[in-house]
């Protein structure tokens, strides 16, 4: 038994990572253009399957093959924007939110038309080994989780860094404030909103990719995307950080109750944790307070 | 209610004859013969087609009620199907742990949900729009583990088989009954909501949509109209769901995905917001919409090869239509029908005149 507490907390590490890093995905674009992205998880599961195309090309140099899925998701992103999302730019939010709901149901036809409903797996295409790795404490953990927590560590320390200090970034966050005085300063509103997309989906990809490499890849990937969106509504819509400590909070939830009371409720722990931070705290953790009116 | 013209040459002069919900008689003259042709309907038409309409009349059900909520008082919800879960696991369970009948198991359909209505609508008193929206999501995950968990815990894992219910010593089976049954039903929840919406409590959840400073303003209980539209909407998306269950005879989680809540509001986009007419359009689209598909895809060559895909096909276009109609006809497909109404009334002219009579 003297493992189990060091098993649970390398668990809860990596489920955090997972949350936390399709959860800035929903930051981005809600803290800049004040969206809701519910087709965030069919994104993502977009990125995982891009990767499995991309493996096909290079499967002998996975860092390529990767490379080359986030570039593409990158741009599926932009895309996104610019096809769809830049039309219900000034429209009622909930038409843009429906549109991104539409977007998701659409994507995930799209992909099983393409790659087909059954389970994949692009660990083996590109020949990775997912050993796992012997931790202090008698703990283990899987090479794909690790990369998972070193990424969640690498994305949100330079999502930080670029909101900080880089022009762009500071743009991002003058558009996300006020989009009229940003746009009278000369901000190009569609190029920042374009760019929040692009990130956005990026990051969730990079997840889903890291997902799939280590416990494969089928249409269940979009319900971990949506079970996410608590860790980002719990720490506060529009704050990074917030994001990060709600991963934690919910993701430490689900460890503890999965393994304490009942695993089946896997499924709907992220929504009770988000049913309390309604109740209690509607705007999250780290959140902005005034939004409420502002939806 | 309506402020737009029904007619050439028809005003009204009295809030009695605006109130009015058959006011010409042309549109008497439509309506019966709508009425007499759905009962005409089924002693013509194959059980494939009673089918067809027995789920549109019960989709139907569903989008008035999601209607009144989000199309008129302005409270957006996305856990429709979740409401149907509880609706549909009431009967159930109830007829299966007390075997309880019919008379007994849709009144209790009905108190669940409008309890479910009553809790979920709290936090609209304090949310608005998104947040509100995330909060009947959360509702829906909730409803459909607890369904799954009542499943798994009892034994019913692949689902609970109901008994159809007796009324007067009968059973109620066959399309030609349900047919009726879902059809005299969706007809008294249309009228209910026409007569909800012409009372004071429709013109309150106007207000309310509209602005609700203002409406608090003008006196108007927004608290209590806001849980009001929470539990009458509520309340019937769960009788919906009771009679769905006995309409299959048989209950399962499967049957109410998201997918479910979303084909709901799809329906009410589809049909257009803030109309009746709308929601029963919406239904009647949304539930030929996977038919129409399936059709399609046979008329293809080569139909074999794309059965397996069927379901791929359909959740590609309908996400594809649902997008069209967000982008290019948000007032949905009563918005294309006011555009031909408007053109025959103005007929020959193109548009309202500037100045002159208002509206």
């Amino acid at each position: 038994m003297g493992t189990l507490p060091v098993q649970l907390a390398v668990n809860i590490l990596v489920l955090t990572a997972i949350y936390a890093l399709i959860a800035c995905g929903y930051v981005l674009v809600y803290r800049v253009s004040r969206v809701l992205n519910l087709a965030h998880g069919e994104l993502m599961m977009l990125g995982a399957y891009l990767l499995l195309m991309t493996a096909s090309q290079f499967g002998s140099h996975w860092a390529v093959a990767m490379a080359a899925a986030v570039g593409l998701s990158g741009l599926v992103g932009v895309l996104v924007y610019l096809f769809l999302m830049r039309k219900m730019t000034g429209e009622m939010v909930l038409a843009a939110v429906l549109t991104t709901v539409a977007l998701g149901i659409g994507l995930r036809g799209a992909t099983v038309l393409i790659w087909s409903a059954q389970q994949q797996y692009p660990a083996q295409r590109l020949q990775i080994a997912n050993f796992a790795i012997a931790l202090p404490g008698g703990a283990r953990m899987s090479l794909c989780a690790a990369l998972l927590v070193a990424s969640m560590i690498v994305v949100y320390g330079s999502l930080l860094a670029f909101l900080r200090f880089s022009r762009w970034g500071v743009r991002m966050r003058a558009a996300g404030q006020r989009p009229l005085l940003a746009a009278q300063r000369g901000i190009n509103l569609h190029a920042v909103y374009a760019l929040a997309w692009g990130l956005s989906t990026v990051t969730g990809a990079l997840a889903g990719m890291l997902i799939a490499l280590d416990s494969g890849l089928d249409q269940t990937m979009a319900i971990i995307g949506l079970k996410a969106f608590p860790a980002a509504l719990v720490g506060g819509l529009d704050s990074l950080v917030g994001a990060l400590a709600g991963a934690l909070i919910v993701a430490t939830a689900e460890i503890l109750l999965i393994h304490y009371v009942d695993p089946l409720l896997s499924e709907v722990v992220p929504f009770l944790v988000l049913i309390a931070m309604l109740v209690v705290w509607p705007w999250g953790l780290f959140g902005t307070r005034e939004e409420l009116d502002r939806v | 209610m309506s402020r737009r013209p029904r007619a050439s040459g028809h005003f009204r002069t009295s809030y009695a004859q605006d109130l009015k919900l058959i006011q010409t008689p042309t549109e008497r003259w439509v309506l019966s013969a709508i009425a007499v042709g759905l009962v005409g309907l089924p002693f013509l038409a194959s059980p494939f087609l009673l089918d067809l309409a027995s789920q549109v009349f019960l989709a139907s059900i569903g989008s008035l009620a999601l209607m009144l909520l989000t199309g008129y008082a302005g409270q957006v919800s996305l856990g429709h199907a979740g409401l149907m879960a509880a609706g549909a696991f009431t009967v159930g369970i109830l007829s299966k742990e007390v075997e309880a009948p019919f008379w007994m198991t849709l009144p209790a359909a009905a108190l669940v949900g409008s309890l479910l209505g009553a809790i979920f609508g709290l936090p609209s008193l304090r949310l608005r729009g998104l947040y509100l929206a995330v909060s009947t999501l959360a509702l829906h995950f909730l409803v459909v583990y607890l369904g799954g968990e009542y499943e798994t815990r009892r034994g019913y894992s692949t689902g609970i088989v109901i008994d159809p219910p007796l009324i007067g010593g009968h059973a109620v089976t066959g399309w030609l009954a349900w047919y009726f049954v879902l059809g005299l039903t969706a007809a008294g929840t249309l009228l209910l909501c026409l007569n909800l919406l012409r009372s004071g409590t429709g013109r309150a959840w106007a207000a309310i949509r509209a602005n609700e400073t203002v409406a608090e303003a003008l006196g108007i209980g927004v608290a209590g109209h806001k849980l009001l539209a929470f539990i009458v909407s509520s309340l019937l998306t769960a009788v919906a769901g009771a009679l769905f269950a006995y309409y299959r005879g048989f209950v399962s989680v499967e049957a109410f995905s998201l997918f479910l809540s979303i084909q709901y509001v799809a329906m009410i986009i589809i049909g257009g917001m803030g109309s009746l007419l709308g929601a029963v359009l919406g239904a009647l689209f949304v539930t030929l919409f996977p038919y129409g598909i399936e059709a399609a895809l046979r008329a293809l060559p080569g139909a074999q090869r794309y059965a397996g895909l069927l379901f791929a096909v359909n959740y590609t276009a309908f996400g594809l239509v649902m997008i069209l109609f967000l982008l290019l006809e948000p007032l949905g497909l009563v918005g294309i029908w006011r555009r031909v109404q408007t053109y025959f009334l103005l007929w020959p002219f193109k548009h309202r005149p500037v100045a002159g009579r208002q509206r």
